[in-house]
């Protein structure tokens, strides 16, 4: 039974993304590549004061990115600080200033840490005028940093990587805001409640009250899916039944998720000029996701105990209305595409289930990965397998033409340590400084020992990978944890994307190299099995003995 | 000139040296690997320096541990007291046989350097005082002073006379002369060197055996030719190449990895567990960091060079080596490279009327007297058809004149026999005053056209008797040979991603013609040094990278420009200045051979860099559980390789990371074996071969040692 509702729903997700892939990555291709404006779009480059034709170096493209990103956390920042003289409020006072310092990175950076139960934190103002916006430009600026790399690769002798301000806001206003409109409405019907209520008191059946919020969910929840951001309207985020009411509507989140991150592929194939890379690239995505759901849901269904074993299954922290498969397939996309949200717990599932999501951000978030990043992701690890099999097969290596030398297998390396140190620095860091380890085990952690240890562990996982989904079961709304793991966010995203558009510059500076029979093909099987294994064997490498220490030890009890 | 079928083995110094490696090489290399302990050599290799580093700190702590009660507690397991000694010495020994690897690698270079050496050793020279190019060209007036050679310096002209060796490199101005050029190439024959032309180039440290030349020296002290082969095949002058630091960039970033792995670990485990002694720590960071490829990197750039020289090519950088595997258009020289040097006759084509016997006897007398080959190949083709001929026939010779294009012989008698270019033939007949049959002249032009067709080269050949009666005869079909096997070698490539284009100075008809039957699969006919230059231009702006070979000075330019520039020993110093590798044996068929060697030197790096890495997993099965068996039992379900203690599991993957390396020293100077195909067939190849031979083979080679070091107590 299991496993035809597995495969059903499985099958379902792979029919929707399928028939999606080709139409909507040639449409965002197209977005990026056309050189009409629209008229809303020039009135926006007047005022801000761009010349929408003129493509900027990779260094002034970096320099937008991390301007806009820096502006993006003061304003997030600064709204939360002055939340109670703000309008729609709902009487809360502004959070503290790690919080505020936090939720601001957690934000700007796509990750949607929740360090605070937002119904009980956040008024409708820094919910609307911050977070959704950010929820919206942060992934355009996803994209953006992908289809800059995407061009490094198809110019040719090029000084130029593209505008980051037209790509900014084409990915805003052609890609995101649309289909984020048609969501909102689809969800609506779904049940997701819209409206300004604030808290509405109500008298339950035994006679007690119930204080129960509301708000304009529907339109913050699309873009949390859409653009992989995660961070949910309520405290339980797409478990709570106005973010999340029905089955289907958990179906349609879930693809939500997958939409962009699964299309991008075919838009980078499509701009290089040769489709088949795209393929081979939606690939290896496509293979991990599928390894890693099978594997989780394995998992789960076979549940370990007497409880599971009454329930035919590990239903711990999973909702009754979607049950193992419904749980485990949204676990696998959200922790697969950075978004991190949630509609179970993941913190109660089996020691060795709650390590695959945690291997989903390990991975370095290419299962499919979050909106634009993704793709970025897996491209360097495409650089770092093609250095390798070139080396294999006799030539300089080589990847869609672009040679791939000493400085730019110095990028790629760079960006692959990145968030390995980050990840391992922070969770070390929360047990060896004296002060903080007594902190973390007397306030943060709620279940010591190895599950505590998994706690801090995934904490930073989820926030140096930018994915934003929590293990529960750690109370993060303390100074230090608020501090590193927003530390962890910034450096996590931002850190990488320099490397990434450094790469582009390089990349779009070369001349093509002619194929020939010599050249390694990077479409075929061979080659995409070989891009799973490095990914597979890079985070193996780096991740086996905190895993040992972990979830390992935990689950071979 | 060898063919491209037999690979040259032989070198000059050492003839027949194989590429193994034997007792007597690491001894030679044992001092060589100590010297190289200290942190100064160690520093510029990451890896091995974090190897060092970790057996310097084990020592230590070996030293230290007897006084402050023995080796700690490792993850809750206690570690026999002998552990951390262990440990020890075999992170020394890791480090020593990296260095092994580099001085074995080395000392293959020594011995040639040596020969060379000798060579350099100072010799008195001739130096004119005041040399006047236009009136006393030969010096002969001019004043002389006793030099030393090594005073020598730029622009200097000498004198050398027969016996004598040359005091540097340079180009003869004046005069011819034998020189033996065996210290440098290894041929005992002497090779002619005359002054002007491709021919003029000489090398310091030859010897003059016949008549007197005078050189102009063209090399700085210290910079001559044989000083830098000496620091080439030394591997001092040995820069890290592209490619090579690419690599080195990916191997120190995964070993950053690990150190981070290492570093973070006993914080967390500290909390969740039971903190890992500092002897285990360094022994799971040297287990994973990419030591096997770490220590053969240097080793493999160095008998990738050795190789070349072993073929007698010189490659003046590594990176032209490295280019030479990305070559994706071969520019090959027809004459030597495609066909055997010269045409031969290979058909006796008779006119209508004449008796066989008749042509094949005239075409034979004609020659008799000709030396060239061309004449050479028609009396052997004749006597290989008729039966022997009396060599000694008498008659006058007339040799052959760019005014006459013809050559041939007037017997005693009055006949007389030419050979030649058609239309200088017909016009030798009217001559006479009596015109062929124009029925017979249709004929051979039907022949002529037909041989030309085909590339060859036809020869007329005619006669006439004592009264002047002149009578066309026949045809004799001069025909370039195409080398045995030449077709199948370009297949080869075309599969590999490499285009053949033949050079030739022969007209497009001929060249097209030839092209086809050597299987090229482009040519460039009537070609001169800018029509080269302009084509290897263009191919490059296209992306695609050139190799090519040269001797003369206007190739210069063309070798300069192509990515691979294989300059002949027996060209201009300009040419060798030009190009980035010199072949002594001057035989431009060699050009494949490099390009397979620059194949080779990559193939080996990836194929240890994935087998290293591919390592890693099995020494995790191994190290993982043993360091937190103590604390979690349960563990044990990791230990797949049933490992005996925990201690032997550490010691066991310590060991083999240690002694793969020895074990792939020969396979890192000899290189991976490459077999040439398709990108994709290569890749399957190797991977299976060195990722999953890489996965697979170390659980089982530590689950062997584990049976061994099981034995000691204590473990």
């Amino acid at each position: 039974m299991t496993l035809m509702y597995a495969l059903l729903a499985l099958a379902t997700v792979a029919i929707v993304l399928a028939v999606l892939y080709r139409p909507f990555g040639d449409y965002m291709a197209w977005v990026y590549t056309s050189r009409k404006d629209w008229k809303i779009e020039r009135g926006i480059y007047k005022v801000i004061g761009v010349d929408a034709k003129a493509e900027q170096t990779w260094q002034a493209y970096l320099r937008g990115v991390l301007a806009f990103s820096a502006v993006g956390v003061l304003i997030v920042y600064t709204l939360q600080r002055f939340q109670q003289w703000l309008p729609y409020s709902l009487g809360l006072p502004a959070p503290s200033e790690s919080l505020s310092f936090n939720t601001a990175v957690s934000f700007v950076t796509n990750t949607n840490w929740q360090s605070y139960s937002p119904e009980l934190t956040l008024g409708y103002t820094v919910q609307f005028a911050g977070l959704a916006v950010q929820n919206f430009v942060s992934a355009a600026v996803g994209i953006a940093v992908a289809i800059a790399l995407v061009r490094g690769f198809a110019y040719r002798r090029s000084g130029t990587i593209g505008n980051f301000w037209v790509d900014l806001i084409r990915g805003t206003l052609r890609i995101l805001l649309p289909i984020a409109v048609l969501g909102a409405i689809v969800l609506m019907i779904g049940g997701v409640i819209q409206n300004f209520n604030g808290f509405t008191t109500v008298t339950t059946l035994t006679g007690g009250t119930q204080t129960v919020p509301g708000g304009p969910t529907a339109s913050q929840e699309v873009i949390k899916l859409l653009g992989t951001n995660g961070g949910g309207f309520f405290n339980a985020n797409s478990s709570h039944p106005f973010e999340n009411p029905t089955p289907w509507t958990s179906m349609f989140e879930i693809l939500l998720m997958l939409a962009i991150p699964f299309s991008l592929p075919r838009t980078f194939g499509r701009m290089v000029g040769d489709n088949r890379q795209g393929v081979a690239i939606v690939s290896v995505m496509a293979v991990l996701y599928i390894a890693s759901f099978s594997i989780l849901t394995a998992l789960e269904s076979a549940g370990m105990g007497t409880a599971p074993g009454l329930a035919g299954g590990a239903m711990e922290g999973k909702e009754q209305r979607f049950g193992i498969i419904g749980s485990t397939l949204f676990a696998t996309t959200s922790t697969g595409t950075s978004t991190g949200a949630v509609n179970s717990m993941h913190d109660s599932y089996t020691a060795m289930g709650g390590m695959m999501p945690m291997l989903n951000m390990m991975l370095g978030e290419v299962t499919p990965g979050g909106v634009g990043s993704g793709l970025y992701a897996i491209l360097i690890l495409a650089v770092i397998a093609v250095f390798i099999s070139g080396l294999l097969i006799g030539r300089t290596p080589e990847y869609l033409g672009k040679k791939i030398g000493p400085r730019e297998i110095k990028l790629a390396a760079l960006y692959i340590l990145v968030m390995p140190t980050l990840v391992l620095a922070g969770t070390a860091l929360s047990f060896a400084l004296p002060g903080v380890r007594e902190k973390v085990e007397s306030t943060s952690i709620w279940n010591p020992g190895i599950h505590g240890m998994s706690e801090v562990l995934y904490a930073f996982t989820s926030a140096a990978n930018n994915n934003g989904s929590a293990f529960a079961g750690l109370t993060a709304n303390t100074p230090w944890l608020n501090t590193a793991l927003g530390v962890a966010m910034l450096l996590g995203r931002f850190v990488p994307i320099v490397f990434v558009l450094a790469l582009a510059g390089s990349l779009a500076a070369q001349d093509k190299v002619p194929t020939t029979s010599g050249t390694l093909p990077t479409h075929r099987p061979m080659f995409i099995g070989l891009l799973t294994a490095v990914t597979v064997l890079v985070t193996a490498l780096t991740f086996f003995p905190v895993l040992a220490l972990g979830p390992l030890a935990e689950g071979l009890m | 000139m060898s063919t491209l079928t037999e690979p040259r083995t032989t070198t000059a110094g050492t003839p027949g040296r194989k590429s193994g490696f034997t007792w007597e090489q690491v001894r030679a290399a044992l001092p060589g690997a100590f010297r190289k302990l200290s942190p100064k050599e160690q520093w510029r290799n990451p890896v091995m320096f974090l190897v060092w580093v970790g057996a310097a700190l084990t020592t230590m702590l070996a030293v230290v541990e007897p006084f402050i009660g023995g080796p700690a507690d490792s993850g809750g397991t206690v570690v026999p007291w002998s552990f951390t000694w262990a440990i020890a010495i075999w992170l020394w020994l890791t480090v020593l046989f990296a260095n092994l690897a580099e001085s074995v690698a080395e000392g293959r270079g020594k011995a040639q350097a040596e020969t060379l050496r000798k060579t350099r050793t100072s010799t008195m020279a001739n130096r004119v005082t005041a040399y006047e190019p236009n009136t006393d060209a030969a010096a002969e007036q001019a004043a002389t002073t006793q030099v030393s050679s090594s005073d020598l310096t730029l622009g200097d002209v000498v004198v050398v006379t027969a016996g004598e060796l040359i005091p540097g490199d340079g180009d003869i101005v004046w005069g011819i002369a034998s020189v033996d050029e065996s210290a440098i190439t290894g041929e005992s024959a002497p090779v002619v060197r005359e002054s002007g032309g491709d021919r003029s180039a000489v090398t310091g440290g030859t010897r003059v055996l016949s008549d007197r030349i005078v050189v102009r020296i063209t090399s700085k002290p210290g910079e001559t030719f044989v000083d830098r082969m000496i620091s080439l095949v030394e591997g001092a002058a040995r820069q890290k190449t592209p490619n090579e630091i690419a690599l080195n960039i990916l191997l120190a970033s995964l070993s950053i990895i690990f150190v981070v792995v290492a570093l973070t670990l006993n914080p967390i485990a500290s909390y969740a567990a039971a903190p890992v002694s500092v002897t285990v720590l360094v022994a799971l960071l040297v287990c994973l960091i990419p030591t096997t490829i770490g220590a053969l990197l240097s080793a493999i750039g160095i008998a990738g060079m050795d190789r070349l020289v072993q073929r007698n090519v010189l490659a003046m950088s590594g990176r032209a080596v490295e280019a030479a595997g990305d070559v994706t258009t071969l520019l090959l020289d027809k004459t030597g490279t495609i066909t055997y040097g010269n045409r031969r006759a290979s058909e006796f084509v008779r006119l209508g009327g004449v008796r066989e016997q008749d042509l094949i006897r005239a075409a034979a007398l004609s020659s008799l007297a000709d030396p060239t080959p061309e004449g050479v190949s028609i009396v052997e083709l004749a006597e290989a058809q008729h039966g022997e001929f009396d060599r000694n026939t008498v008659g006058e010779i007339v040799p052959f004149t760019a005014q006459t294009r013809m050559s041939g012989l007037d017997l005693p008698d009055g006949t007389q026999i030419r050979k030649g270019a058609g239309s200088a033939v017909l016009a030798w007949i009217e001559d006479g005053g009596e015109r062929s049959a124009s029925t017979l002249v249709a004929e051979l032009d039907e022949y002529v056209e037909r041989i030309s067709q085909s590339g060859g080269t036809p020869l007329v050949v005619a006669t006439k008797d004592p009264a002047g009666a002149g009578r066309l005869l026949g045809v004799v079909h001069l025909k370039d040979v195409v080398k045995d096997g030449l077709p199948a070698k370009f297949a080869e490539m075309r599969a590999m991603g490499i285009r053949t284009v033949m050079i030739t100075g022969d007209n497009p008809l001929t060249a097209a013609a030839i092209a086809k039957e050597a299987g090229v699969d482009d040519f460039l006919a009537e070609a001169t040094p800018e029509d080269k230059l302009a084509y290897i231009r263009k191919e490059q702006e296209g992306g695609n990278l050139v190799a090519m070979t040269g001797d003369g000075t206007n190739d210069a330019p063309a070798l300069a420009q192509a990515d691979v520039g294989v300059a002949m020993n027996s060209g201009t110093s300009a040419a060798k200045e030009a190009g980035n590798m010199v072949d002594l044996d001057s035989d431009p068929s060699k050009l494949i051979d490099v390009v397979r060697i620059g194949k080779q030197l990559l193939i080996t790096r990836g194929a240890l860099t994935t087998f290293s890495i591919a390592n890693d997993i099995a020494k995790y099965f191994a190290i993982i559980p043993a360091m937190f068996m103590g604390v979690f039992p349960q563990l044990a379900a990791l230990n797949i390789m049933g490992l005996h203690s925990p201690a032997s599991a550490v010691l066991s993957a310590i060991i083999f990371n240690a002694i793969v390396i020895v074990f792939l020293i020969p396979l890192a100077l000899r290189g991976v074996k490459y077999r040439p195909g398709n990108a994709s067939s290569i890749l399957g190849r190797n991977l299976a071969v060195y990722g999953l031979g890489g996965v697979i083979t170390p659980f089982i080679a530590i689950w062997l040692i584990d049976l061994i070091v099981r034995l000691i107590p204590g473990f």
